[in-house]
Order: C-alpha cells, then sequence, then structure tokens
C-alpha cells in the first residue's frame, strides 16, 4: 500500500466516522443523563428520510437538514414522554421507535415517490457539496504535508467538520458548564439533583431533545452528503454501532471520537478491501472486519479490557418521592 | 383498593392501547390518501379468506409463538433478551448442519435431531450474553444485540464458504434430503378429508410450538426452576438471601429462551425452505419482543398475539397485490405503534383507568 492509498484509506475512514460520531455524541447525552437510547438507529434514520425528501422538495439542503433534525426531535420527544413522563421501558420504546421508522420511511416515501422506498436523488444545492479549505491547492505539492492537508483534511462535506468540532464542545458541555454538571449527576442519582431544586424530569427532556438534534444531524449527513437521496434502511446497523461505540468510549466525548474513528476505519477497509490477505497465510474475511466493532463492544463489557460502568442510574425512571 | 381488578389489567387495557394502536395506523394511511377502513377489509381477507391465506398466518403465527416464548421466559426473570434475531439464525445454523450432515430416511427421526441441533445451537448463542450478565456484571441488552450482529456474520460466512451449495452464487445451503421434509396442514389434513391448500407452508412445527407453550407455561408457574425464575424476576434480594443463586437463574433463563428463539427455525429452515438461506429470521426475534409484550409474557397470551401478528404480515403481504399504494412496511407501522402504545405508553392509559376504577370503588363504598 502505497502513501496515497493509506490517505484515502484514512479520508474514507473520516467520512465515514462522522455519521457514527454524530450518533454516538447524541447517545452520550441521553445516556450521561440515565436514559437508554436504543432508537438512535430508528432517529438517524426518520432524518435521513425526511431530510432527503424535503431538501428534494426544496431544493436547499439548509432547509433539508433542519427538517430532518425537527423529525428527529419529534422522535426523541416521543421517547421521552414515554420513558421520563410515563415511566415506560426504555428499551422497549427504542426498539419501537426503531420499527417506527423503518416503517414510516417506506410507506409514506412510497406513496410519495413510488420508488419502493427512495427519494429521488438529490443533486447541486439539494446536496452538501465539499469544502476545499483554503490554500489546499497550493499547497498539494508539499511533500508529506502537503498532501495530508489537501486530501486528508480538506475536501470534506461541512457536516464531516461540525461532526468533529462538535467533540471539543461537547466535552466543555459535560465537564465545564453548571449544565453538564447536573447533567452527569441526574444520570448518577437522580433524588440528589432533585434535592438541590433542579428539575430531574426537565433535564432528561434537554438532554434528549440535543439527542434528538445530534441524530437528526447524522441522519441528514448520511443522505444528502454521503449518499445523494434516502434508501430504505440506509442507517444500516449504524445507530447500534454509535451505541457499541459509545460504550467503547466508556461514555466519554473525547473517547467516543476514537471509537468512532476506529469502528470508521474499519468500515473503510472492509469497503476497501473485503478479503485480506495475511501473508498468503490464511484470509480475513470481510464479514469479521465488520463484525469487528461488535466483537470488541463485547469484550469491553465482558471487562476483559478495563472496565464499562454507565451511568448508575441508568434505565430507572424517577419516581419523585411523596 | 390501589390495583386494578384483573381483568381490567390483562383485558381492559391491552385492548384500549391496541385500539388506540390502530387508529393512529389509521391516520397514517389517511395521511397517504388512502382508507384505511378497506386496508383493514384486505388485510383480514388476506389473512383468513382461503386456507392458502391461514396457512400462511399459521406459519407466521409458529414464527412468532417461538420467538415470543423466548423472549417471555428470560422477561420472566427481568432479563431482556433482545437477541432472539441472533439465536434463531444460529438456531437455524444448528438445524441445517444435523439436517445436512445425514441422509435422513423419515422426518420422524429428523424432526428430534434438528430440533435438538436448533435449541442447542440458540442456547448457545445465548449462553455467552448470559454468562458475561451473569459473571461480569455486562448489560445483557447490549451484548445481545451486539451477538445479533455477530450471529448475522457468521452465517453470512459459512452461507459464502463452507456451506454454500457448490456451483452456485446465491449464498444457500444444498437443500436438505426428502426425509427432512416436514408434513405440512395439506398432508396432515386430508386423511380427515379436510382440503388444505397444498403451497401453504404451515406444518407440524404449529403444534410443536403449543406444545413449548405449554411447556413454558408448565416450567415457569408449575415447576421449582421457574419460581426461581419468577422470584428472581420480581426481587433479585429476596432470591439471594432465600439462598437461590443469580448465576444459575440467569444463565438456565438464558439457555430456555435461547434454545425457543433457535426452534424458530425448525419452522422456517427445516419446515419451509428446506435449506439454510441468509435472513431467513425475517425479524421475527425482534416481533418476539412485541408478541410477549402484549401477551403480557404468558404463553397463553402469546399464542393469542402471535396469531394477531401472524395476520398482520400475512395480511401485509397480499395488500400488495389489493392496494399496491400502500407498501408492505405498513405491516411494520403498525406493529411499531402496537408495541408503542401496549409497551412503552401503557401508563398513559393505565393510569387514568385505574383512577377511574378508585372513584367507582370509593361511590360504591360510601
Amino acid at each position: 500500500m502505497d502513501f496515497l492509498q493509506f490517505l484515502l484509506t484514512l479520508d474514507s475512514t473520516l467520512r465515514l466516522s462522522t455519521v457514527l460520531l454524530l450518533a454516538c455524541l447524541a447517545g452520550l447525552f441521553s445516556e450521561r443523563s440515565g436514559i437508554v437510547d436504543i432508537g438512535l438507529e430508528g432517529k438517524m434514520l426518520i432524518s435521513a428520510f425526511v431530510a432527503a425528501a424535503i431538501a428534494y422538495e426544496s431544493g436547499s439542503v439548509w432547509v433539508g437538514l433542519a427538517a430532518g433534525m425537527a423529525a428527529s426531535l419529534v422522535f426523541a420527544m416521543i421517547h421521552g414522554v414515554a420513558s421520563i413522563l410515563y415511566r415506560g421501558d426504555q428499551i422497549i420504546s427504542g426498539v419501537a421507535l426503531n420499527f417506527f421508522a423503518s416503517g414510516l420511511t417506506v410507506v409514506v416515501g412510497d406513496a410519495i415517490y413510488r420508488q419502493g422506498g427512495q427519494t429521488p436523488v438529490l443533486a447541486g444545492s439539494a446536496r452538501f457539496s465539499e469544502i476545499t479549505l483554503p490554500f489546499a491547492d497550493a499547497l498539494s505539492d508539499v511533500p508529506l504535508l502537503g498532501p495530508i492537508y489537501s486530501e486528508l483534511i480538506s475536501g470534506h462535506k461541512p457536516l464531516v467538520y461540525v461532526a468533529f468540532l462538535a467533540v471539543p464542545l461537547v466535552w466543555w458541555v459535560l465537564f465545564r458548564t453548571r449544565f453538564g454538571l447536573r447533567l452527569r449527576a441526574v444520570g448518577e442519582n437522580p433524588s440528589s439533583v432533585d434535592t438541590a431544586g433542579v428539575s430531574v424530569i426537565g433535564m432528561r427532556f434537554k438532554a434528549l431533545m440535543i439527542t434528538g438534534l445530534l441524530c437528526g444531524i447524522a441522519g441528514a449527513y448520511l443522505s444528502t452528503s454521503q449518499a445523494a437521496g434516502f434508501g430504505k434502511e440506509m442507517t444500516a446497523g449504524r445507530g447500534y454501532i454509535a451505541l457499541a461505540a459509545l460504550i467503547f468510549a466508556k461514555w466519554r466525548p473525547i473517547h467516543a471520537m476514537g471509537a468512532c474513528l476506529l469502528f470508521g476505519l474499519l468500515e473503510a477497509i472492509s469497503n476497501l478491501y473485503p478479503n485480506i490477505d495475511v501473508f498468503g497465510l490464511f484470509t480475513i474475511p470481510v464479514q469479521f472486519t465488520q463484525t469487528l466493532p461488535y466483537i470488541l463492544t463485547v469484550i469491553i463489557l465482558g471487562g476483559f479490557i478495563g472496565r464499562a460502568m454507565p451511568p448508575a442510574s441508568i434505565g430507572q425512571p424517577y419516581v419523585k418521592e411523596r | 383498593m390501589t390495583e386494578l381488578p384483573r381483568w381490567a389489567d390483562v383485558v381492559l387495557v391491552p385492548l384500549i392501547n391496541i385500539a388506540l394502536a390502530f387508529i393512529v395506523a389509521g391516520l397514517v394511511v389517511l395521511a397517504i390518501g388512502q382508507n384505511p377502513f378497506d386496508m383493514m377489509y384486505f388485510m383480514v381477507k388476506g389473512a383468513l379468506g382461503s386456507t392458502s391465506s391461514i396457512g400462511y398466518t399459521l406459519y407466521y403465527t409458529t414464527n412468532f409463538i417461538f420467538t415470543g416464548l423466548a423472549f417471555a421466559v428470560a422477561m420472566n426473570a427481568k432479563l431482556f433478551n433482545i437477541g432472539g434475531e441472533g439465536q434463531a439464525a444460529i438456531g437455524g445454523l444448528g438445524a441445517a448442519l444435523v439436517l445436512l450432515a445425514v441422509d435422513w430416511p423419515h422426518w420422524t427421526l429428523a424432526l428430534p435431531a434438528a430440533v435438538i441441533g436448533a435449541s442447542v445451537f440458540g442456547a448457545g448463542w445465548a449462553a455467552i450474553p448470559a454468562y458475561l450478565q451473569a459473571k461480569r456484571g455486562s448489560h445483557i441488552v447490549i451484548t445481545t444485540i451486539m451477538f445479533n450482529f455477530i450471529g448475522a456474520a457468521v452465517i453470512g460466512y459459512l452461507l459464502n464458504g463452507a456451506l454454500k451449495k457448490p456451483g452456485q452464487q446465491v449464498p444457500e445451503s444444498p437443500s436438505f434430503g426428502d426425509g427432512a421434509s416436514l408434513p405440512t396442514f395439506h398432508e396432515m389434513l386430508q386423511p380427515f378429508g379436510i382440503a388444505f391448500n397444498k403451497s401453504a407452508p404451515a406444518n407440524i412445527s404449529f403444534l410443536l410450538a403449543i406444545a413449548a407453550a405449554v411447556l413454558v407455561w408448565l416450567l415457569i408457574w408449575r415447576s421449582r426452576i421457574g419460581y426461581e425464575i419468577r422470584a428472581f424476576g420480581n426481587s433479585p434480594g429476596a432470591t439471594l438471601y432465600a439462598g437461590i443463586s443469580s448465576v444459575r437463574v440467569t444463565i438456565i433463563a438464558m439457555l430456555i429462551s435461547g434454545a425457543l428463539a433457535g426452534m424458530m427455525a425448525i419452522n422456517s429452515v427445516m419446515g419451509q425452505q428446506e435449506r439454510l438461506i441468509k435472513d431467513f429470521v425475517e425479524g421475527a426475534g425482534f416481533m418476539g419482543i412485541a408478541v410477549s409484550l402484549m401477551g403480557r409474557n404468558h404463553p397463553f397470551g402469546i399464542v393469542l398475539a402471535a396469531f394477531l401478528f401472524g395476520m398482520l404480515n400475512q395480511g401485509g403481504f397480499e395488500l400488495m397485490w389489493e392496494m399496491p399504494e400502500i407498501s408492505r412496511e405498513m405491516v411494520l407501522v403498525i406493529q411499531a405503534l402496537i408495541i408503542i402504545f401496549t409497551g412503552a405508553l401503557v401508563n398513559m392509559t393505565r393510569d387514568p383507568i385505574e383512577r377511574i376504577f378508585l372513584r367507582l370503588h370509593n361511590k360504591g363504598a360510601a
């Protein structure tokens, strides 16, 4: 593998990690507040569909993005009403919303466009285009650093930069603001937050709103940046991989970026080099590379590499004592 | 009085919730410009209108009984086994290996062997998440989800390699021998002079599923380990003081759960496909969650709920011909809404009904 090929693999990694990273940060807010979110997948899917459909109808990808985020937010709020207000089971709610999104996107998409659930191909301003960073062309001839800058760092869609810039922002919000402190406290020990006079229900709803909006960006990225339109089941389990990345990162934002880059790299490798021949001795089948994120997560969860401790009150509805 | 009367809890609340789910589904149908009553008519007709459609409905029902029971057994121990999908897939692998290994002379010999293959493999696939939950405290929901994906990859790998039928491109195993072919309803009912459609896939596995439901009932409500499972589910702390091993209960409940999920393959892989194909589970593992929820984790309720979901599934297929404007995924929307209303939002209807009963009761007392 030469240097350029290596760079292209990393370039593909960045693009594939973006959607995982956005969804993973989304899940981070929800889970840190004590709400399990199996429904990242469904929220991304509904957003991917709505973003593609609205971008196609309006001709503006930004309007599409806003609509996708709104749709995802609605799903997040249904999850909130079920699991926060009505103390419903958070896993059941998440699973159901995933089904709902799989069904609804195809039913509505097929009714409007009659293409088996697909939306028409997006072109021009209905799709995000690449941003060329300043001096990318001028610097491309500089040895080593030139190609790294012009091939790897420059030339991505705007949401790629949004996702990676969100990481320090999320870290700052979570660990350096009052909101972040309360958010973490609500996931660890909600009654202490309640005693301090802060509404547990309010905090959890705020967290789920952020989850909804971030999942919305992730979904819109899939259908308007990575692809040019919505396709049936286009999230293809990425919501679950993001959930795995969140556990792998032990619910920490900077580590989440690392986990998403690793899982994105595995996806890039399985796309570019399906079956890897190891010195002619044996081949690593593509299924293994594709499944490695799940296997690694199970190993982490089993406590064989460090210990993954979720927020203490995760999954339990909070009932105020009377 | 603080609790709802039993009939209201078991019948009234679920019925209201299902009605709500159908109302919202009806609104979705209206929103895409179709008539929801026409849709319901064609779905019921498509599910029960002929012996062919009944045969398909019962075939899906059988799948859902197995996966529903699988979820329920674990749920009685408050273990959220979301891995029915993967356990069923690996169960299919077990059944296929048994059926391909030997040229079976007759189905009466092949069936018990395949049942062992499917249930052992299904249980095996549940064993690792069970062990990790019991011994290492890793959350069973996440590990079973991961194992669904790993299971799908294992099947995909084998069907593209070792198990692939030689000389073809499709990822499928060779067909099982004639001796492994299960009797269908057509063959079973012929001696009684009842004409049942020949091509409908309902087969003897349906009776196996009913038997499994009875056995699960006996196991959970009439056996010692069942008592331990329920006790552990209701109060893990109390079972600890009673000297019941949480590790043992967790692992046993998950093994039974996985075995039942694997049994789904008897109906699908052995009964219908007669070879191992990719994605034969088709979401039945996940649907088992909904079926068990609707059936309130009780075998009797599960059989009824499985029939309802079987009807929906088959009715949805028929809808393609009668109302092509509504895509088949409408079934998924209805099923999702049923899970939302009967599972996640159950307290939304339960709380007000509880208050009404309380008021009625107080009036009666005064």
